[in-house]
């Protein structure tokens, strides 16, 4: 095995590791949330039974409330149950911007917990790519962990995909300017490897300091 | 007297209902999502108990509970998290945590630690005042 597969490999294990913990501790904190308006109802029916009145209206937030955190773990199962079918086939075709708009999904939490909001402009229309959709993801999820790092003051990231002539471009923005030593240290050796197995090359805008990422939109190996 | 407890957590949701099942039980109970507010509050207030989330953005609750141990040593601190660990808890108690649980965790359970947590801080305080009054009245008996 070359030494860039190997590196492919450890940084993809401990993505993957990333990834499920932080969905482990999303569901863990609706479950919580649960757990508190569960109890609350089983109080409420305590009440009940000792005869004094529940106003009904009660009982139909706490439904409400359970309701929406159904809603929410379904969604954090559904984004997870997306990511562990992405290394299915190797290589793939894929819409970027659906993949993009999934890496973003998982990341809201570590963006969050380092007080980084992210936001995506969907596409307009599909950007359909041939890729290895597990690597590209990594890839993104580098790009982003890089921007909530050199986020701007206001600490707020925009992304936004497009199709270009011959190829497909993931912007993001609200990064500070580069600087000499942030050039050097993005993209490192590791992004690079990335780079390289899927026909890929990051180019920073130095003027409004957004990352430029543009991959090959039919990339077979 | 009813337990002072202070809740600190991200979620706001579940601050709001563990809040309410808290006060049900007679307990007299503030909540903060924020965690930088947390330790204003504690500075302002006669807390017996803080109930902290141990993941949370802008400070971990590490930080917080270094931070609250400072201000007010006697406070007691019981930390929650997603994943329990040995070494989170060991890591916990050496900064003074009292004790550490895993969510989703029991009310009853976590309301005897509070009763525990309270008279644990009511020894600290009567200790205090006896080695206060000890002192005086060497001072004063020369």
């Amino acid at each position: 095995m070359t030494w860039e597969w190997e590196v492919i490999g450890k940084t993809g294990f401990q993505f993957f590791g990333k990834i499920l913990a932080s969905v482990s501790h999303e569901i863990k904190n609706a479950l919580a949330v649960m757990n508190e308006n569960v109890g609350l109802l089983s109080d409420l029916a305590e009440v009940a039974e000792k005869g004094r009145h529940v106003d009904p209206s009660r009982l139909k937030t706490q439904a409400e409330r359970l309701a929406k955190q159904v809603r929410r773990t379904d969604g954090i199962v559904r984004n997870m149950n997306k990511f562990a079918h992405s290394v299915d086939e190797f290589s793939k075709r894929v819409d970027l911007g659906e993949v993009l708009e999934l890496v973003c999904a998982l990341s809201a939490r570590p963006a969050s917990m380092r007080g980084v909001t992210v936001t995506l402009e969907p596409p307009a229309d599909k950007i359909p790519i041939t890729t290895l959709p597990f690597l590209l993801e990594n890839l993104l999820w580098l790009c982003l962990d890089f921007a909530f790092d050199a986020a701007k003051d206001d600490k707020a990231v925009t992304v936004r995909a497009e199709a270009t002539k011959g190829s497909a471009r993931v912007t993001f923005s609200g990064i500070k300017p580069s600087t000499g030593e942030r050039a050097e240290r993005f993209p490192g050796e590791r992004e690079k490897v990335f780079l390289s197995a899927l026909d890929a090359e990051i180019v920073p805008d130095e003027g409004s300091g957004a990352l430029v990422l543009r991959i090959a939109t039919n990339r077979v190996l | 007297m009813s337990e002072k407890v202070l809740l600190v957590d991200d979620e706001e949701e579940f601050l709001e209902a563990m809040a309410e099942r808290m006060r049900q039980r007679d307990m007299d109970v503030s909540t903060t999502a924020s965690p930088a507010d947390a330790v204003r509050m504690v500075q302002e207030n006669p807390y017996d108990v803080i109930v902290l989330d141990l993941m949370m953005p802008e400070m971990d609750g590490l930080e917080v509970l270094k931070a609250v141990k400072e201000k007010q040593p006697d406070l007691q601190v019981i930390l929650l998290t997603g994943h329990a660990t040995v070494e989170k808890g060991i890591e916990a108690m050496k900064f003074g945590a009292m004790d550490f649980l895993e969510k989703p965790a029991e009310l009853k359970v976590l309301v005897e630690k509070i009763k525990e947590a309270r008279a644990q801080k009511m020894m600290l305080v009567e200790k205090k005042i006896e080695e206060k009054m000890k002192k005086i009245m060497h001072e004063k008996a020369w």
